[in-house]
């Protein structure tokens, strides 16, 4: 008996709405971001992510009282990223429900931030999501480095050193994600989860790139990451969260039934 | 029927609106949940909520502005008392975070950090589901079953120097105590207000608690 690995549906949210297709057979407005996770919920996911898109004020105050909406009933952790710049972007989402935050670019521009960040709140609700590709060529060590903008502006900084940087720094966790396996489905880059991993003492959460229930239980044995991020095999009703779950069980995998 | 007032201290720091919800979903008819930093309503409620986060350094700095030190000590010692998370470490004599902390001292016992070998696969903070074993039968156990699951995250643990006080223990490398409870007062490491059905159980049997 120990700590159960776990799994962290992801959904994309655009002024207060799911967007990106979920879809399940029973509910009447897969755009509800209520519906959505109390449906994730019910299928037993461990946390849930929401990342916010949005580009206005006013579209990010709709998402403010989304998450107000979803934390009054879904009692499983929340994590919201996307648009977290200052320590009263935070104090507005933990004061609105969620339980940790994700900083992603804003570290890159300020990585004080990240430290004045768990200082004011404390490590537990900071999670930091780092986007990474490999930039090293298949004869040469693997090396990857740290991407903005989607995947499309690169900043020259080393994926392995900013991890430990970021710990060093108070980070409760790292939301790792490949770049280059985003949206292919055809598994997580498992070197690079692994690398990092295995070179920090704080959980990583691999990220990027799920096509099928395999790949999930791969970032824990092989990537040694301590939870799984996916969006779309849980979206499209390919799988629920708990046919996860037991096809991570049947590779030995502790998880929460 | 008389309404029943429990107060969530807020000392201004935490989530506490998370567990507020929690309490009040399972709130029933006649219980107003109230989240106060008002030591008169504290003074004045059936039963406390004590929630906590971050570290313990800054909770108790919080609790000393706020001047919630004293209503804290009082009620964990008369009401109906659910201590979480950093709502139970600071309950303790001294805590090892921070360069080493006086903490409230209405358990006795200190807080440490989680040590493992240099190259252990264990991580710090302990973050995620992890069971708790029912040690001691507790009405807070009501309907809710033996190792069940719950959300923790934390890096440093309670250690009561009276073992008897330990309800619920877990294990994360080692095992450490994750639940205390003591005559009117009961502290859980992990977050009941996260924890989906086992944790809102919780909440509605600690709201149905008379304390005894």
């Amino acid at each position: 008996m120990s700590l159960a690995k776990r799994i962290i549906p992801c959904l994309d949210v655009d002024d207060g709405r799911v967007v990106k297709g979920v879809q399940f057979v029973d509910i009447r407005d897969a755009g509800d971001p209520v519906e959505v996770a109390k449906r994730y919920d019910q299928q037993g996911a461990d946390e849930i992510t929401f990342l916010d898109i949005t580009a206005t004020a006013h579209d990010r105050n709709t998402t403010v009282h989304m998450v107000e909406q979803v934390a009054s009933q879904v009692f499983i952790p929340l994590t919201v990223g996307g648009g977290i710049r200052s320590v009263e972007d935070i104090r507005t989402m933990l004061n609105a429900g969620a339980d940790k935050v994700a900083i992603n670019s804003a570290a890159i521009f300020n990585p004080a931030f990240v430290k004045e960040a768990c200082d004011a709140f404390g490590s537990q609700c900071i999670v930091v999501a780092i986007d990474a590709k490999k930039v090293s060529q298949p004869d040469e060590d693997n090396k990857w480095e740290i991407f903005t903008h989607g995947g499309r502006k690169e900043t020259g900084i080393d994926a392995v050193d900013w991890s430990r940087r970021m710990a060093c720094l108070g980070a409760g966790e790292l939301l790792v994600t490949s770049m280059d396996r985003d949206g292919t489905k055809i598994g997580f880059d498992l070197e690079l989860t692994r690398a990092i991993s295995d070179t920090v003492s704080i959980p990583v959460i691999a990220s990027g790139g799920v096509g099928e229930l395999s790949h999930l239980a791969k970032g824990i044995t092989e990537g040694h990451a301590e939870a799984v991020l996916a969006a779309s095999i849980f979206h499209f009703g390919e799988h629920t969260v708990e046919e996860a779950k037991l096809a991570m069980q049947k590779e030995g995998i502790e998880v929460r039934l | 029927m008389d309404q029943k007032l429990v107060a969530v201290i807020d000392y201004g720091m935490g989530n506490l609106r998370s567990v507020s919800k929690a309490a009040e979903h399972m709130a029933p008819d006649n219980t107003r949940i109230l989240v106060t930093h008002n030591p008169d309503e504290i003074a004045d409620a059936d039963a406390v909520i004590f929630p906590g986060q971050g570290a313990a350094k800054a909770c108790m700095g919080a609790l000393q502005e706020t001047g919630m030190i004293h209503p804290v000590i009082q009620a964990a010692q008369e009401k109906p008392f659910l201590g979480i998370c950093m709502g139970l470490q600071v309950l303790m004599s001294h805590s090892d975070e921070n360069q080493g902390i006086k903490c409230l001292d209405v358990i006795p016992g200190n807080v440490k950090h989680f040590e493992f070998e240099e190259n252990s696969a264990l991580k710090t903070p302990h973050m995620g589901w992890n069971q708790i074993h029912q040690t001691q039968e507790h009405p807070l156990w009501h309907n809710i079953s033996q190792d069940s699951r719950f959300y923790f995250v934390h890096s440093y643990y309670v250690q009561p120097e009276n073992s008897g006080i330990i309800t619920g223990q877990t294990t994360h490398g080692t095992t450490f105590p994750s639940v205390l409870s003591h005559n009117n007062l009961f502290a859980i490491q992990a977050h009941p207000e996260k924890s989906a059905d086992n944790g809102l159980q919780l909440f509605k049997n600690f709201l149905q608690w008379n304390g005894q």
